[in-house]
Order: structure tokens, then sequence, then C-alpha cells
């Protein structure tokens, strides 16, 4: 069948209600999983050791899962074990990314703040600042330097990880695209590449601008 | 009155005795160094005094008053251990700037930070928290000027020598305005060439009557430098005295090698 200009628009179209799912679905995890993340980092570095072992299983058994195992598990295990009120099928893949996103970040977390040496602290302690001054005024913006790489890794597999949620028939671009193979029109499958292309094109340059902005400083 | 007044400072880290009771005192615009092999604990009993690490037992006192008592000191708040480490500056041998902050930002950071919390709990108004603030910034571009470093105010760390970073780390050390300023082997981070510098600045604050510590492989250095030696050895002051007397006279056999080693 050949592609005319009304059928590419409309497909055009139709894509781009998915792929504004897509981006929502990017947007919710990110701004949920980049705190917490933090707040998980901080248990798996916790003194107290139980809290900190835990922690640690809770990251292995997260990011040893597949994510798409987790979706299922957050969306069909509530009701199925406890007969408990289901999430949305949407808020059951953001409640599974997140987590899934906030495990990953936290080992970046903690690999950057363990990689600041103790003499920054030690500076900060001799010149009487307080714990949280010495975290947040001299640590936080060494760690932010140290992490944007592995972060920005991170975040660009997000944008293609969203993907996993038609499993439980959330819509985003790739289930539209679905839609249209099963009635045998294969190049809007295809044509979904632009736009995951386009998206992670502005978050590379972005990352980029960033990594420059900090490039004042060395750590 | 001594300045400073140290008494039977302890500490072990596990099963290994690294202070073995130090008594010693200081009197005010004097300069002490402390030399002795590596393991000789004297980078611990300088850290000791700067409560990076807390002895297991003895008494430092400043000034008469008792700022760390072994006994009491687990009832102390972190507000008060703050106010109590104040009365030392510590240079450390790795520098240790802040990297993200320009010369003047590392001058400046702790004396604001710690002039916006008196503000709040005096409840101060902005406009004197400002004043504070320029006060501040003024000291601290006289502390550049004395250390040679003006022009390098809006420099950051990674733009500096060893040297100067040293220089930068010194004057960060003044701007709290401690008591009793403490140098941790200041020039063995650094290139032969650049030691000479950061030394410079040392004798010239002994010249303006600071009263200075520091723990140095540099013989010639203390012995120019120095009103007072300590050698420790294995835990203990093995020897103390003079300048002229450690260095030219020395007594312990422990003192003899370690001079003869590095001589």
């Amino acid at each position: 069948m050949a592609i005319t200009w009304s059928s590419f628009l409309k497909v055009t179209l139709r894509l781009l209600e998915g792929f504004e799912n897509t981006c929502l679905i990017f947007a919710l995890t990110l701004v949920l999983a980049l705190p917490l993340g933090l707040v998980i980092s901080f248990g798996s570095m916790s003194k107290f050791k139980p809290l900190a072992y835990l922690t640690k299983v809770f990251v292995w058994i997260i990011r040893g899962v597949p994510l798409m195992l987790q979706v299922f598990v957050v969306f069909y295990v509530p009701r199925l074990l406890w007969d408990l009120p289901a999430f949305s099928r949407f808020n059951a893949v953001i409640v599974a990314f997140v987590i899934n996103y906030a495990c990953y970040f936290s080992e970046i977390y903690r690999g950057g703040i363990e990689g600041i040496p103790r003499g920054q602290y030690e500076a900060g302690e001799v010149l009487g600042m307080t714990k949280s001054q010495i975290f947040f005024k001299v640590i936080l913006m060494q760690v932010v330097k140290r992490i944007i790489p592995p972060m920005s890794n991170e975040i660009i597999t997000l944008v293609k990880d969203t993907a996993l949620a038609r499993v439980i028939m959330v819509v985003e671009i790739l289930k539209v695209a679905e839609e249209y193979t099963a009635h045998a029109l294969i190049w809007p499958m295809f044509y979904t590449a632009v736009f995951y292309l386009a998206f992670v094109g502005i978050l590379t340059l972005l990352f980029g601008f960033i990594e420059k902005k900090l490039d004042y400083y060395k750590v | 009155m001594a300045l400073l007044e140290v008494k039977n400072i302890t500490k072990r880290f596990g099963k290994t005795e690294v202070l073995k009771g130090i008594d010693f005192s200081l009197e005010k615009g004097q300069v002490l160094s402390i030399i002795g092999s590596s393991g000789s604990g004297k980078t611990t009993l300088l850290r000791c005094l700067n409560f990076l690490e807390t002895p297991d037992t003895g008494v430092i006192s400043v000034d008469g008053s008792a700022i760390f008592d072994a006994a009491e000191h687990k009832k102390k708040s972190a507000a008060e251990i703050r106010e109590s480490r104040l009365r030392f500056g510590l240079v450390f041998q790795s520098f240790n700037l802040f990297p993200q902050y320009s010369v003047m930002e590392n001058l400046t950071l702790a004396p604001k930070l710690r002039a916006k919390e008196e503000a709040k709990q005096s409840k101060l108004p902005h406009a004197e928290l400002k004043q504070k603030f320029a006060e501040i910034e003024e000291h601290a571009a006289e502390l550049l000027a004395a250390v040679g470093l003006s022009e390098k105010k809006d420099a950051y760390p990674c733009q500096l020598s060893g040297g100067q970073q040293q220089r930068v780390s010194i004057a960060r050390a003044l701007a709290m305005k401690p008591d009793i300023l403490c140098f941790d082997e200041p020039t063995s981070a650094l290139d032969p060439e650049l030691t000479g510098e950061v030394l410079k600045v040392i004798k010239e604050l002994r010249d303006e009557g600071r009263t200075m510590i520091v723990v140095t492989h540099e013989m010639d250095f203390a012995r120019q430098v120095s009103d007072h030696i300590i050698f420790m050895a294995n835990g203990i002051i093995e020897e103390e005295g003079a300048p002229e007397k450690v260095f030219g006279a020395p007594e312990s056999p422990l003192l003899q090698s370690f001079l003869k080693g590095i001589g």
C-alpha cells in the first residue's frame, strides 16, 4: 500500500497522541525517582546495619528482575493476593517504573557520594560547618558533577523503557504503532524510531550543555 | 599562663595505641614543630587537637578553659564541639579546597554560613547581616593579599598550582580567626620547587605573632621557624626542646638515628 500524504499525516497525529503518554510516563518517573533514589541511597549507606542490608537486598531484587515483570507484579499482585483495590493501569506503570529507576539512581548516587574524598568533609568540619551544611554546600555539587554521565545514560534508557507500559495495555507510542501492525500496516512501527531519536537527541544536547556548564571545576 | 595546654592525651585505634599520653603546652605567639617518622603519632595528635579524632583520655585547654575533656566529651552537644574546634585552624597536606567555589568563595563560605546562623538566632535585621558579609569579604581580601594571591580571587582551585592552592587553604583557615593554626605536613604534597612559597608564608605568619603548630618533614624549616620542637616516636614525646638543642645536641638514640636518616 502506498503511503499517501493524508495517511502519513493521520498516522503522525495518532503516534503523537501516543507519544504524549510516552513523555508523561518519562517525566513522572523522572520527577519521582530522582528524590526517591536519594532516600534509598541514604538507606544503603546507613550506619544502622539492618537498614543498610535490607536496602541492599531490595535494590538487588529490583535490579535483578526484568522491569516488565515488575510492571505485571504491581498491576496484578495486590488484587490477586490481598484483594486490594488495584492500581489503574497507568498508575501501576508509574509505580513500577519509579521504584525500578529509583533503585538504579540510588546506586549512582551512592557511587557519587562515596567517591568524594574524606578530606572534603574534614575541611568543612574544621571550618566549623554542620553536617548538613557540609553535605548541601560542599559535597552535593561535587556529587552532581560526578554522576551526570552515568545519570544521562540511565535517563536515556528510561525514554525507551517507557515502551514496556504496553504490556498492561497502557497506551504509548509503540502501542499505537502495534495497532497499525495488527491491521497489516508496518511502516508506522519503524516511524516511531524518529520520535525516540528526536527525544534522545534533545536529552543528549541538554546533558552536554549541563556538563559544559559544570566544566569550570574539577572533582 | 600558656595559651594551649595539652594533658595526657591517649588514643587507640582498635588494638594499636597510637598516642600513649601526650603532654605539652604552648605560649601565645610561639611556633611549635612536631617531627618524627611516619607512624609516630604526630598527625593523629594534630587531628585530636582539631577534633577530627576524639582522644580516649586527656584534657585540652585553651586560655585556661578546658575545650576538650575526654571524661565530659560525650555530654557535649554538636554545637558546643563546633564552637570549641574553631579555636584551632587546620591546613591539610592535600589542601582540600572546595573545587566548585572560587578562591574568594572558599575563604568566605564558612564565615558567611556562621554569620547567617548567628543572625538567625539573634534575629538580626537583614541589613546588619549584609554588613557582616561585607566585613567577611573585606577580611578575606586582606588574607588573600597577605598570602600574595589577591589577583587570583576569582580563580578556581583547579586553575592554581599546588603552592598557590596551599596558600589559599592557609588563608581559608585564617578566615575563621583561629587562636592556633595547625599545619599537617603542609608541603609534602608539593613539588620541591613549590615548597618555598608556602614556607615563606608560614614564616611571615610567625613574624606577625601567630601561634602555630606545624607537623613537618622539613627539618631546616623547623629549625628556622620554631620556638620549640617535639620529637615523637611510638606514640610518646621522645624528646623536646629548643631547636638548637634538639637538632644540635640530641640525647635520645631514636632522635639521633632519625636525624641521621634524613640528614
